[in-house]
């Protein structure tokens, strides 16, 4: 799709990596878009976050919690039936699945409550959407015992049923938000009418790569352990880089923390998955990039699903966690400057891999990484068998279980 | 400073009392009555109009707020139809300032030079863009200010004395000093408390500081009204209206007359402030 304010694309730059500048900007995207009163707050937030990220003491918290509570590092695993099957290129995973609560989400919930517990701060908010950040913010709450509120949209209270019950179990309050379709935007929507409201006391752990700067930029680093570990792995396991790297997208998180260690890598191609929906041609789709323009919401702005006057579009996915009409603002750059390649997955696409995986690897994967999975699957046989593929599976399927038995038609 | 917002506070203080700033959704419930209740604000003693307009996520606003930016959005309200109800208010009003009031995304889209021409022509005399801190002022801020349109900043409780000469180093028009940290129509805090506040601000600026976030009824209008210069009505505003809507959100032949007798009351409210009587 070619959009007329991007004929003239922006240079290259040196290293993709050396983003955001000072005002939290990669390129246009980015920057600080919110209310006045939450302005002090998040100007604290980076303040502690430049000092934190330099602190050895800081960074060796964060590794001694990332070893014994999420158990780092994940394996590399070398998927040898779907290879064979697919007959093309070798096929990696990152099993990010395997942390402690699921997923990835674990990486920036303990980087993030350790900087609200260096700010004083004695309330944790969050908003959720598949509930894997929501569930990992309550284990962190939990951890440090620092009560948690969880924003999630009354849809997906609904469909992502196991989720909402492990957050009570760990102590957490959810708020089902019924504003909107229900789902993760409006969640966030309230999330931030919380913090406004509760300033002094409470620190939002935003769950993806998104938001006001410095989030994209700190979610970001918390999450790059996943592409630092995969480039030590993938070098003693292959002796060489991958080829292609390919993550789902909704937010972005899982995402830029397998690439961002890749992105100066000049022969590793890159790839993000966005959810394509029930297709591209209406409204029922989370396919910011490809089907979307550049707008202003939530504190940054990034490509957005919305109409000629700028109202937000609800978007939909079958996976909860990328039913979201953003995307972080580092990948929008990304985009735009070339080093990215981002492609939509069509749900029933996505519930075919998710089936191929659990019955040829025995690994039940999320709704989420499975529409990065059904990427691989049309990528790998066009790929010769020395060529090498790392995909990040982000999250286990679990959660997703009876939304996809439902679909499937099979007995309770 | 568009001349009529300056005319108009200096006007309302050779009378010895505050400015009454009232707010309504533009849309809400349709153009029309929108419309209606725009051109009846003055009538009832409104000095400023805020304009608001509708968007999608209004994550500074409470409840009431965003319902009535549904409703103006189901009424098919836009951007270009909030100028239009802006330039046919201006064509019988030439005297009310009217602000602008809503989230940055939508004059985004639609084009900040264009967007800035248009607003100009309608006879727009000031911008509060919830979303857009003093950090990011190259985006609207600037641009509107060289066209000679007033961008009105938000301050805060959390608006320390630090950070005051940032947040009112582009501010012209008036400064809106929003009562509480929270959303729109929330409780109202301590008078005290918010006469301190608007001292402190006068510390750092010549301009007007107008109070809102939680203004009501005429007795907090005339309590708020005490220490400030001028008073910010929107909540309530909305509130009268919406309570006035058949069930399916359609105006009633109560909607105008309900916001008219309001914001008499509140102006009565504004005049008895410093207990001077004026008019």
């Amino acid at each position: 799709m070619i959009r007329e304010q991007y004929v003239n694309q922006p240079p290259k730059p040196n290293s993709f990596r050396a983003g955001p500048d000072e005002d939290g900007r990669f390129g246009i995207f980015g920057g600080r878009f919110v209310a006045e009163t939450l302005m002090p707050l998040i100007l604290d937030l980076q303040a502690e976050w430049n000092k934190a990220k330099t602190d050895p003491t800081f960074k060796a918290e964060l590794e001694k919690l990332g070893a014994h509570y999420i158990g780092r590092p994940s394996p590399l695993y070398f998927a040898e039936r779907l290879t064979a099957e697919l007959g093309g290129a070798k096929i990696y995973f990152k099993r990010e699945e395997l942390n402690h609560t699921g997923s990835h989400k674990i990486n920036n919930c303990i980087g993030q409550i350790l900087l609200a517990k260096r700010m004083g701060k004695t309330r944790i908010i969050a908003e959720t959407g598949a509930g894997q950040h929501g569930v990992a913010s309550a284990t962190v709450a939990a951890r440090f015992g620092l009560p948690c509120v969880v924003y999630m949209g009354a849809t997906d209270v609904e469909r992502q049923a196991p989720n909402v019950f492990r957050m009570k179990l760990l102590g957490a309050e959810v708020k089902p938000v019924t504003a909107g379709n229900g789902t993760l935007k409006d969640a966030m929507n309230e999330a931030l009418r919380d913090w406004v409201t509760n300033v002094d006391s409470t620190y939002y752990l935003i769950g993806t790569a998104a938001g006001p700067h410095p989030y994209p930029e700190m979610v970001r680093d918390f999450q790059s352990v996943i592409g630092e570990e995969a480039k030590e792995q993938i070098l003693a396991a292959e002796g060489r880089l991958p080829d292609l790297v390919v993550a789902a997208v909704g937010g972005g998180s899982n995402a830029i923390g397998i690439f961002h260690p890749f992105l100066d890598e000049g022969g590793v191609k890159i790839v993000g998955v966005e959810a394509g929906g029930k297709g591209l041609d209406g409204d029922e789709h989370c396919a910011s990039i490809t089907a979307g323009s550049p707008g202003v919401l939530h504190g940054n702005r990034t490509y957005l699903l919305q109409d000629g006057d700028g109202q937000i579009k609800e978007g939909h996915s079958i996976s909860a966690g990328l039913d979201y009409p953003g995307i972080g603002p580092e990948h929008a750059w990304l985009n735009d400057v070339g080093r990215v390649e981002y492609v939509p997955i069509m749900d029933h696409e996505a519930l075919e891999a998710f089936q191929t995986l659990t019955r040829l690897e025995g690994i039940i994967p999320a709704l989420e990484p499975s529409h990065a999975l059904a990427e691989v699957i049309k990528r790998a046989p066009k790929m010769g068998k020395d060529e090498i593929i790392l995909m990040n599976l982000s999250g286990r399927g679990d959660k997703d279980i009876f939304t996809v038995g439902k679909i499937l038609g099979m007995g309770q | 400073m568009t001349a009529r917002m300056e005319q108009r506070f200096t006007d309302v203080a050779a009378e010895g009392r505050p400015v009454l700033v009232t707010y309504f959704m533009g849309g809400d419930p349709d153009f029309d009555t929108s419309l209606a209740i725009m051109k009846a604000l003055p009538k009832a003693g409104a000095d400023v109009i805020e304009l608001g307009v509708p968007f999608s996520d209004p994550m500074a606003d409470g409840p009431a707020i965003q319902l009535a930016g549904q409703r103006a959005l189901k009424a098919g309200q836009t951007l270009a139809k909030t100028l239009e109800l802006a330039r046919r208010f201006r064509a019988e009003d030439q005297r009310t300032p009217i602000v602008l009031m809503g989230y940055y995304n939508p004059i985004y889209v639609y084009g900040v030079e264009r967007f800035l021409e248009d607003a100009l022509d309608a006879g727009v005399d000031g911008l509060i863009i919830v979303d857009l801190p003093p950090e990011m002022d190259d985006e609207l801020c600037i641009p509107a200010l060289e066209k000679g349109i007033n961008f009105i900043r938000l301050a805060t409780p959390t608006t320390d004395d630090r950070r005051l000469p940032k947040v009112l180093e582009n501010t012209s028009g008036f400064v809106y000093y929003v009562s509480m940290n929270g959303i729109t129509g929330s409780a109202l805090p301590e008078p005290a408390l918010i006469a301190g506040a608007v001292a402190r601000i006068k510390t750092h600026t010549q301009l007007p500081v107008c109070v809102g976030f939680g203004v009501k009824t005429a007795d907090h209008a005339r309590v708020i009204g005490a220490s400030a210069d001028g008073v910010v009505v929107g909540t309530a505003i909305v509130n009268q209206i919406a309570s006035s809507l058949t069930e399916e959100g359609g105006a009633t032949e109560a909607t105008v007359p309900g916001v008219e007798a309001l914001v008499r009351g509140l102006s009565a409210g504004v005049r008895a402030a410093r207990a001077v009587a004026a008019e």
